[in-house]
């Protein structure tokens, strides 16, 4: 199966900047379906995104998240070629990890 | 009283039963169908009603009319959320059925680059063609279930297909039959007719209010709306169908809508399709 993780990293100068975007249900528990169930929750608990096998951002996510989360953020340091890695955990232990290039 | 309200409402239809029947007495060549000119007029609306918007822009809906919201899209199209879809798509249209042929082999050009061609009027079937109805044909045809017609895997397959015919010009044709052209009509009509308990024709929000809020939501513009289908909608979390799109709005105006890919859809769908001749593909899109 592809990915469920999209990631495009770009350095400027001495900062990089990370967009990334997931896909996932993000199921709050909270809904029911069309016939009337409730749809038990399902959720990424963390993500974590590492920069040459340093954590450069860590996110700790609950169910009042959007279903494919994105996020945007940028770091100090790290340049064109370098490896940067994200991965995801959810409440169910299903897991998922994309290892990218800084462009 | 709902009772007297309903038979208010039987009153009033009859009533404009009987002025719809009146019509064709007084007919003149005004009134004789001819979609050249119906384009002609339609676009001079919008580009007189919006001189500053470039022709082009038009399949862009809201985003052409709301400079902030325009903004945000630009950047939201750098990492767009219907990638996934794209993906998906592409993978349906090469996955062999089991009698080992694919989806693509059903399409010219192996469904890439085509979606401006559609809908068609097929004059062998006497109706009109959309590009959802072709993939549930193909499906069909070859012993497949075929899929539902407002999201998930229609809207990927879909999605794939306009990615790959973005900045095609839409070329829809009205072939010489008579069918052909009531077809058009009947989309034209169907368009233009108020209904539902908030009594909105398509043409309410989408040609006389474009560019207005609804609620929070700016609404588009009618030329250049299918350009831009399937759309991956923040609202729906998810992608959708031009199917999708009539239904939920029928609904929103409280109306009932009718069945996906039913005959007067894909008729609306032809003369929307038709008016926006010119333009080229934008879909897949993303909507607030």
């Amino acid at each position: 199966m592809a990915s469920t993780i999209r990631v495009r990293a770009t350095s400027s100068g001495d900062s990089t900047e990370v967009q990334a975007l997931i896909q996932h249900p993000m199921d709050s528990g909270y809904v029911k379906d069309a016939k009337g169930q409730l749809i038990p929750p399902h959720f990424i608990q963390q993500v974590v995104i590492e920069h040459d096998g340093k954590p450069v951002f860590i996110a700790d996510w609950g169910p009042a998240v959007s279903k494919d989360p994105y996020l945007k953020f940028a770091f100090k340091g790290g340049k064109k070629g370098d490896d940067l890695k994200v991965s995801w955990t959810d409440n169910k232990g299903a897991s998922d990890t994309l290892t990218a290039k800084i462009q | 009283m709902t009772m007297r309200k309903r038979s208010g409402a039987v009153l009033a239809g009859l009533a404009m039963a009987v002025t719809l029947l009146a019509v064709p007495a007084v007919a003149t060549a005004a009134d004789t169908p001819n979609p050249p000119a119906d384009l002609k007029a339609f676009q001079k609306y919008f580009k007189d009603k919006f001189p500053k918007v470039k022709f082009e822009d038009f399949v862009n809906g809201p985003y052409s009319m709301d400079e902030g919201l325009y903004k945000q899209w630009k950047e939201k199209e750098e990492f767009p959320p219907y990638e996934f879809a794209l993906d998906l798509g592409k993978e349906l249209m090469a996955k062999p059925f089991k009698n080992g042929k694919t989806l693509a082999d059903c399409f010219p050009n192996k469904g890439i680059g085509i979606r401006q061609d559609y809908p068609y009027f097929d004059t062998k079937q006497g109706k009109v063609i959309t590009l959802e109805l072709a993939v549930n044909q193909c499906l069909e045809a070859n012993g497949e279930q075929p899929y539902s017609y407002v999201k998930d895997e229609m809207a990927a397959v879909t999605a794939y297909m306009a990615y790959t015919s973005r900045g095609k010009i839409f070329d829809v044709k009205i072939p010489d039959d008579p069918r052909a052209l009531a077809a058009y009509e009947n989309g034209k009509r169907y368009f233009y007719t108020r209904r539902g308990q908030l009594n909105f024709s398509c043409a309410t929000c989408h040609v006389q209010s474009p560019g207005e809020r609804i609620r929070a939501e700016v609404l588009a513009p009618a030329l250049g709306i299918l350009n831009a289908m399937p759309i991956y909608r923040s609202e729906w979390s998810g992608m959708g169908t031009i199917s999708r799109r009539f239904t939920s709005c029928n609904s929103q105006v409280r109306s009932v809508p009718l069945k996906p890919q039913d005959e007067e859809y894909r008729d609306l769908e032809y003369y929307l399709s038709y008016v926006s001749n010119g333009l080229p593909i934008s879909g897949p899109g993303a909507r607030p």
